[in-house]
């Protein structure tokens, strides 16, 4: 077997509080399907058979119950964690190391994208990569976010990556939090590439194929808790790192004892580098190629741990962890599937104006004279009539009384719109009821119990 | 006698009628033949005749009896050809079949009691049976060709050898044909529902129309885009080798035929025999897809060719009493065998040879990089040989650069120049190491584009040009120019940009452009001084005494 697939699950969704209070993140709807659907669709559109899925008690009663999870064929392996407990995703990794027998495909449930999956995979592939991700180009959010006051703060802290020429290989990253003084790059980098790139409109779609040695390592060494925070970077800083690159010291890799003798740090290092085959070594001095140019060293220049990247720039990509996202997302979601906008069992009336871009949800009921623009409604949903919907999201179970009018706002499930409101960039949480004739603009309207979480 | 000349010469009027139907041209000799024929039974006729007043008989009787038997086994199943022996009318082929060998015994003695006029119709007439008998049997076989025959008719029957697939790209029906190859060949995985095919790579842009017959794949679009990503249907260890061969990261004949052994290893472990199966021939037929999934990603080479032949050969030779474990460790065995003697070794015995040949002084001049000849020049400096390398490059590959870096990494002074300045550098240098793709059949090097012209510049300059290939590279293949076989790469290679400026980003569009990249071409041994082999230093026109040799060892 090439691959295993991981679904990392068990997110709380803490950036965006308002939606995922009462739905946790990976079961919220995009385009009528949960967001982990997303995917899962992905893997196994690609080829994949099992997935191994890392949630909550919460979520897997909730995935069991929905219909739409139903439509997935792939085996679903899944594990459950404690939600309150303070696991990363690497521990999460450490935790169901006993299940992982190869290289492992890691997923992160909130990722939409239609990316070739081929081409993160043949970079791990054809350079015996210990990492392989894939990045993407960010797009900037044009849809006014309900409830926020005020500009976009840019206080997102930034991602600074430094790849080589080719655009391939992942030399150097780290974010602006850990960065106090200014970005430093170590020589030993600089000599081996002298030509860098260094990007900050990236954004990591957390999707990462991993050697299995990288789990081995993980299970010796605890303190690691996320893949994305510390693992990355330290693999990243180990390519260059003078242990790995000196010693062909095979002897040491075969003495078990010396292993267990040594620091954690030594035997670490052995598990981590790619263990190459005298064949393959000899193989590699036949062949006339080469990665870089212009200095005496071979391919890769005798490096054995590679860190590769591959930079999506056309094609959607998106880590729906902001309402932003979530709005964007289920803005193109209707592009990304390929059925039909309209479920069949949902009853429309003839009078109703739908435009190309809403997706309506199984049983729904909209009345007449509604006009119904680039949003999307959640399954049985109960619109009436003279209702004008326009670029939001109506989550499953809404009742929508008649005269309203909703403009570029979030209503998640089960609440109740009185009649004539008008709601405009507002978020309506969950259950919660608007009463007639009310005129909210920029609202984040929850109720009293989600207040004291803070 | 005669009438085995009959019979020979009825049976290859009878190829020579087959040919004729085929539409082929008849050749010299066969003219020859047909006149030679045609006379001999113009003879026969008149000696028919004159058989019946002939004196002798016994002799003749004698004679024709012995030949009988040997006349009817080499009479061809042939239809009753216009030309044959006018006869009289057959006899019931049953009664007639019957009596010929009981009537063999007997007649000698019988000989004085019948007259010779009875006993020659009896003859004759048994004659015309036999082979009436004979062509309602074998009308649809070809003719066997026996003892009596010889060499010449049987270079009639199989009149054109068919051309190997991978050179037949323009003709649609062998492209149909391949494409029916590869579904056929799936791997019935776990789930024997699951019968996903080998995909079909397609050709990419316009193809020069000399070469129309070849295949041309762009890099950026894999053979991997096609395959499900955790594949099952391949083993990992052959994607990964597929995708290196495809981007070019395994190049040069060494490396990738050790490359190719080292993933077998990886399929042999991982391989068990299902159940009513037996190893040897199951795993041979494991490996066809794998071998059709990699000449897709990149037509294999001659050495790989050879490597698989043997791979091939050991796995059917296992003992079907054998283990599996026992087995598998064999064969695991015989491929670090393989490696180590045909290529680790074999390498220290050409650089033991060469050495001799490299004296002080001397200004070697290489093409491109051949990991044997980076070796040699190794091993030779490190015997404190004092010598200069002149190393020259070309586009689009600029593989000299690779083999500059290694050289100097050593300490061997070296020069650099691009294959345009190679007449201007000659006249310096006093012997030219080339590296060899396949050693082929009639003696002609088959080696990365580039090679002829360098030979034929050093010929003209009288610079001795040496060669040298390990014997696994030798081919059975013959080939007299570089069209007919050839490899043709990505044409986007030879797209480069300047300053900012890509002149030929748009090449597709210019409906009257077509983009080059050739591989490899052939050097006609007359430019070729002397092969350095592990077998020792031969001249270019051994090589089809070597392949002998190495046939019948095996």
């Amino acid at each position: 077997m090439e691959l295993q697939a991981v679904l990392m699950a068990a997110g709380g969704g803490s950036r965006m509080p308002d939606l995922t209070y009462n739905t946790p993140k990976p079961m919220l709807p995009v385009g009528n399907k949960p967001l982990m659907w997303h995917p899962l669709n992905l893997l196994e559109r690609v080829g994949f058979e099992e997935v191994i899925v890392i949630t909550t008690k919460e979520v897997q009663k909730m995935m069991s119950t929905d219909p739409k999870m139903k439509d997935v064929k792939m085996k679903l392996d899944v594990v459950c964690i404690q939600e309150d407990g303070d696991m990363g995703t690497a521990d999460a990794l450490r935790h169901i190391q006993q299940k992982i027998k190869t290289d492992v495909l890691v997923v992160s449930c909130d990722l939409i994208t239609d990316v070739a999956l081929h081409e993160v995979v043949d970079l791990f592939r054809a350079h015996n990569a210990t990492l392989a991700m894939l990045m993407s180009k960010a797009h900037d959010f044009t849809e006014t976010v309900p409830g926020q006051k005020g500009k976009k703060k840019t206080g997102e802290q930034r991602d600074f990556v430094g790849v080589d020429q080719s655009g391939k290989r992942l030399l150097f990253m780290a974010n602006e939090a850990d960065l106090e003084d200014g970005l430093s790059i170590r020589k030993s980098i600089m000599r081996k590439h002298p030509r860098m790139h260094i990007k900050t409109g990236l954004v990591d779609a957390h999707l990462y194929c991993l050697k299995k040695a990288v789990v081995d390592f993980l299970a010796d060494n605890k303190s690691i808790s996320s893949i994305r925070g510390e693992l990355l970077p330290y693999l990243v800083r180990k390519q260059f790192s003078k242990t790995t690159n000196c010693p062909k010291s095979k002897d040491d890799a075969d003495d078990q004892t010396q292993k267990t003798a040594d620091g954690s740090t030594n035997s670490t290092e052995l598990l981590i580098c790619s263990r190459d085959e005298p064949l393959l070594q000899l193989a590699q001095e036949r062949s006339c190629w080469n990665d870089h140019r212009g200095d005496m060293s071979e391919a890769y220049h005798g490096g054995k741990l590679r860190c590769y990247v591959h930079i999506m720039d056309q094609g959607l990509c998106y880590r729906v962890n902001t309402l932003a996202a979530y709005i964007e997302a289920n803005r193109l979601a209707s592009k990304l599937l390929e059925e039909p906008a309209v479920h069949p069992s949902a009853v429309i009336s003839e009078r109703c104006q739908m435009g190309p871009d809403s997706i309506i949800g199984a049983q729904c009921q909209v009345a007449d004279k509604t006009s119904i623009k680039r949003s999307t409604i959640g399954n049985s949903t109960t619109v009436k009539e003279k209702v004008k919907v326009t670029n939001s999201i109506i989550m499953h179970g809404v009742t929508i009384e008649e005269g309203c009018n909703i403009h570029g706002c979030v209503i998640c499930s089960n609440a109740v719109i009185g009649r004539g409101a008008d709601l405009k960039y507002c978020l309506v949480g969950n259950g919660q009821q608007i009463e007639a004739e009310a005129e909210r603009t920029n609202e984040v309207i929850v109720g009293t119990d989600q207040l004291m979480e803070i | 006698m005669a009438e085995s000349g009959v019979t020979d010469g009825l049976c290859n009027t009878d190829d020579i009628e087959r040919s004729k139907t085929e539409g082929k041209e008849l050749t010299k000799e066969e003219k020859q033949r047909l006149r030679k024929e045609k006379k001999q039974q113009k003879k026969n006729k008149e000696k028919n005749d004159e058989k019946t007043s002939h004196e002798g008989e016994k002799k003749k009787n004698k004679k024709k009896k012995e030949e009988q038997p040997a006349g009817s086994a080499s009479q061809p199943p042939a239809q009753p050809s216009p030309k044959a022996v006018p006869a009289p009318a057959p006899p019931p082929p049953a009664a007639a079949a019957v009596p010929v060998p009981a009537s063999e015994a007997p007649a000698p003695a019988d000989k004085p009691a019948k007259s010779k006029a009875d006993l020659k119709a009896e003859r004759r007439a048994r004659q015309e049976a036999e082979r009436a008998s004979k062509g309602k049997k074998g009308d649809v076989g070809q003719p066997a060709p026996t003892g009596k025959l010889k060499a010449p008719p049987s270079e009639l029957q199989p009149v054109v050898k068919r051309l190997p697939e991978h050179v037949q790209v323009d003709n649609p029906e062998v492209v149909k044909k391949l494409a029916k190859k590869l579904e056929r060949q799936q791997t019935p995985g776990c789930n024997a529902a699951e019968n996903v095919k080998i995909p079909l790579r397609s050709d990419y842009g316009y193809k020069v129309s000399l070469f129309s017959h070849l295949h041309q794949y762009s890099r950026k679009a894999p053979l991997t885009q096609q395959l499900g990503i955790p594949s099952t249907v391949i083993h990992p260890a052959i994607v990964r080798l597929g995708l290196q061969y495809s981007q070019g990261i395994v190049a040069g004949s060494n490396a990738r035929s050790v490359a190719l052994l080292h993933a077998f290893q990886q399929v042999i472990r991982d391989y068990t025999t299902p159940p009513n199966e037996e190893l040897s021939r199951d795993l041979v037929n494991k490996l066809k897809p794998y071998i059709s999934f990699l000449n897709q990603c990149r037509p294999l080479s001659a050495s790989m060719g050879n490597a698989i032949k043997y791979i091939k050969k050991e796995i059917s030779n296992i003992p079907s009493q054998c283990k599996e474990e026992e087995a598998k460790i064999k064969l695991l065995n015989c491929i670090e065998r393989y490696i180590n003697e045909k290529i680790v070794l074999a390498a220290k015995a050409i650089a033991k040879y060469s050495i001799e040949k490299i004296s002080d002084g001397d200004v070697i001049l290489v093409y491109g990089c051949s990991s044997l000849v980076n070796h040699i020049l190794c091993e030779a400096f490190e015997k404190k040989r004092k010598f200069r390398v002149i190393v020259v490059d070309s586009r689009p590959r600029l593989e000299g650069r690779e083999a500059l870096r290694r050289l100097v990494q050593k300490g061997i002074s070296c020069t650099y120049v691009l294959i345009s300045a190679v007449s201007y550098i000659l006249p310096e240098v006093s012997k030219v190491f080339l590296g060899a793709h396949a050693l082929l059949a009639n003696g002609y090097v088959m080696s990365r584009v580039g090679t002829s012209q360098i030979a034929l510049v050093a010929k003209a300059f009288n610079v001795p040009v040496l060669v040298c290939c390990e014997t696994y590279k030798f081919c059975e293949r013959v080939q007299t120019d570089s069209f007919v076989s050839n490899e043709l790469d990505d044409p986007d290679d030879l797209i480069v940009t300047r300053k900012g400026k890509t002149q030929l980003e748009h090449w597709q569009k210019v409906p009257s452009l077509g983009l080059l990249n050739l591989v490899y071409d052939v050097t006609p041994p007359d430019f070729v001084d002397l092969v350095i082999t592990d077998l020792g230093m031969i001249p270019c026109t051994s090589v089809p005494v070597v392949l002998r040799v190495k046939n019948v060892d095996q």
